[in-house]
């Protein structure tokens, strides 16, 4: 059953890895005119121009430069960097580690930052405690995450001894606490939407008729949120997550760059600076990819932990 | 246990909720007004270098004191908020506009069309936000028209599955039924009878939208791809303060601040919206 269903989500992931395939091609040559003259400025002499084109294959038919690019992408080739001269992947390998390593601790700050809030919303709905928390989203969602991040390197990183300011340790025990920080940022920019969803995943959960039935029972208010309520709201916070991936994704990115963390996000904002074409269609793959990948994860263990969700 | 009165508690909600619309309205005129009237409201020029006095402290000449070129940041700051609430609201538009016909079209039809739609916004959805605007931005080269062109791209997706949802279920509604049998055009029914029934949660969506691609535009100005520079941007001041945020942290944390409280007062807009126009 649950192998079916597994698979039954592999294959559907098959077009919609093939329409982002789409999307990056095109999304690159979105600009009317050559990229050459984008990429080589407006004083380019025409035999740079040619040269560049015929090195990197754009004066063949946007047809084939997609075919060429899918055969590339089959064989595990995502194009060759401008800047550096090597293969994309090149530049990728050793890069994940920082990235997924970032993306695990804010998906864990991020639980304990909303769920304790959430849970004080949802036992005083609609009383202050709730009014309070409901704020927080509100004014969570206009923060821009390099802001927070310049904040926290200023007055936290620079104060305390054993945090460092930016940058990625050597051992593990380094990195992870070189994590703290950049950590916090991301699971900031995340927070007003798990708390939101958590709260009213909370609520609902507690109008559930077996939460009823533990009241009646006589079961304090406490351990009925703990024993009964969490457990089953835990399971719809996984979803939110996961949901909300992509945008926690898209902060890594910014936050990688502010505390200069060697990952997948900071590599792709620096092709973006240097105009390194190649790199920033491969990465933006990766992180498509990356995206869709951890959701069939997700998918999957939600499925095999919680009999209700339905296999179908 | 005291527990109010089921009506008691949603009066007590409607009560707060036209207080957030209140305060939403009302934070974010006065920030409008400081905008329009900036050039009334300080003496300075956003763009004129006074080198005589770079990185001043907050004085009563410079209310939060000068950057690193002497401009006033106080002026730099109203007149960034000029630009970034015009490209905010400005940049919504497009999104709003296609994504609430695309998805009401694919709702009501169904079919190949609402297949094609839907496919489009999953694949969309699949990228993270910021790669896919920055690799949008990058394609198009920096610039405020590229960010108009990148919002439009990518920000559609969620109205068009919001709008979707919502005329999936109307469809099936008595007065859809009833303007059918009456032989109106499917554009009659789709424009005056099911848009105005399903247009709050579009609507709703697009205050938090607005703060969405509002710290989208900040952010990237902070990269170097938005806004350039000298042009006063939120962003770019930010980026600009970063080096000096030992000695003078209020060039770089102000600007920031100034970012929340619009995002603060449209949230607040919002939420007081979604309960104003739901039906009682």
């Amino acid at each position: 059953m649950a192998l079916r269903y597994f698979l039954r989500r592999l294959l559907r992931m098959i077009p919609v890895i093939l329409g982002m395939t789409i999307i990056v091609f095109f999304m690159i040559h979105l600009v009317p005119g050559d990229p050459a003259r984008t990429l080589l400025g407006p004083r380019a002499p025409a035999e740079a121009i040619d040269a560049f084109n015929l090195r990197w294959g754009f004066d063949r038919p946007l047809h084939e430069q997609f075919l060429s690019f899918l055969g590339g992408l089959v064989q595990g080739d995502l194009g060759t960097s401008l800047s550096y001269n090597v293969p994309t992947t090149e530049l990728v390998t050793g890069r994940f580690t920082p990235t997924l390593l970032l993306l695990a601790i804010s998906g864990l700050f991020a639980m304990v930052i909303s769920l304790p809030l959430a849970v004080v919303a949802a036992l005083r709905e609609e009383r202050t405690p709730d009014h309070v928390v409901r704020v927080i989203p509100m004014l969570g969602l206009g923060l821009p995450a390099f802001w927070v991040g310049i904040l926290l390197l200023t007055f936290v990183a620079l104060r305390v001894d054993w945090l460092p300011v930016g940058g990625y340790g050597a051992t593990w025990p380094d990195r992870l606490i070189a994590m703290i920080l950049p950590g916090l940022t991301v699971a900031i920019g995340i927070a007003p939407f798990t708390i939101r969803s958590l709260r009213s995943s909370l609520i609902e959960v507690m109008e559930a008729d077996y939460i009823a039935t533990a009241r009646a029972k006589g079961l304090a208010g406490v351990r009925v949120l703990w024993a009964h309520g969490l457990r089953n709201a835990v399971i719809p916070t996984v979803t939110v997550l996961g949901v909300n991936l992509g945008w926690l994704v898209g902060n890594t990115l910014i936050v990688e760059k502010v505390f200069a963390l060697p990952g997948l996000g900071a590599l792709m904002i620096d092709a973006v600076l240097e105009r390194d074409f190649a790199v920033v269609q491969g990465l933006a793959l990766i992180f498509g990819l990356l995206v869709v990948l951890v959701n069939l994860l997700a998918d999957v263990v939600r499925a095999s932990l919680d009999p209700r969700v339905q296999l179908s | 246990m005291t527990t109010p009165s089921r009506s008691e508690s949603r009066k007590a909600v409607r009560g707060r909720r036209s207080y957030s619309l209140m305060i939403g309205t009302g934070l974010l005129g006065v920030i409008v007004l400081a905008a329009i009237l900036a050039p009334w409201i300080t003496p300075y020029d956003p763009l004129a270098h006074d080198l005589d006095t770079i990185l001043a402290p907050p004085s009563s000449d410079h209310l939060l004191g000068t950057d690193h070129l002497g401009r006033d940041v106080w002026t730099r700051l109203l007149y960034a908020a000029r630009l970034d609430l015009l490209i905010g609201v400005g940049a919504v538009i497009t999104p709003f506009l296609t994504g609430t016909l695309l998805g009401a079209v694919a709702g009501y039809y169904g079919g190949r069309i609402d297949l094609a739609v839907s496919a489009a916004t999953d694949m969309l959805m699949a990228f993270p936000y910021y790669v896919l605007i920055i690799a949008l931005v990058f394609s198009l080269g920096p610039g405020i028209p590229s960010i108009f062109i990148a919002m439009a791209i990518v920000a559609w997706v969620s109205y068009a599955r919001i709008v979707r949802g919502e005329v999936l279920s109307a469809r099936g509604q008595q007065y859809v039924m009833a303007a059918k049998t009456l032989g109106y055009t499917d554009l009659r029914i789709i424009v005056r009878h099911i848009l105005p029934n399903v247009i709050t949660q579009p609507v709703t969506y697009a205050m938090s939208d607005i703060v969405v691609i509002i710290v989208g535009v900040v952010t990237l100005s902070y990269l170097g791809l938005g806004v350039p520079p000298p042009t006063p941007d939120w962003g770019s001041m930010i980026a600009s303060g970063q080096s000096f945020m030992t000695t003078q942290w209020q060039l770089s944390t102000i600007p920031g601040i100034a970012v929340v409280i619009v995002g603060l007062s449209f949230s607040l807009i919002g939420d007081g919206l979604t309960h104003r126009l739901r039906p009682e």
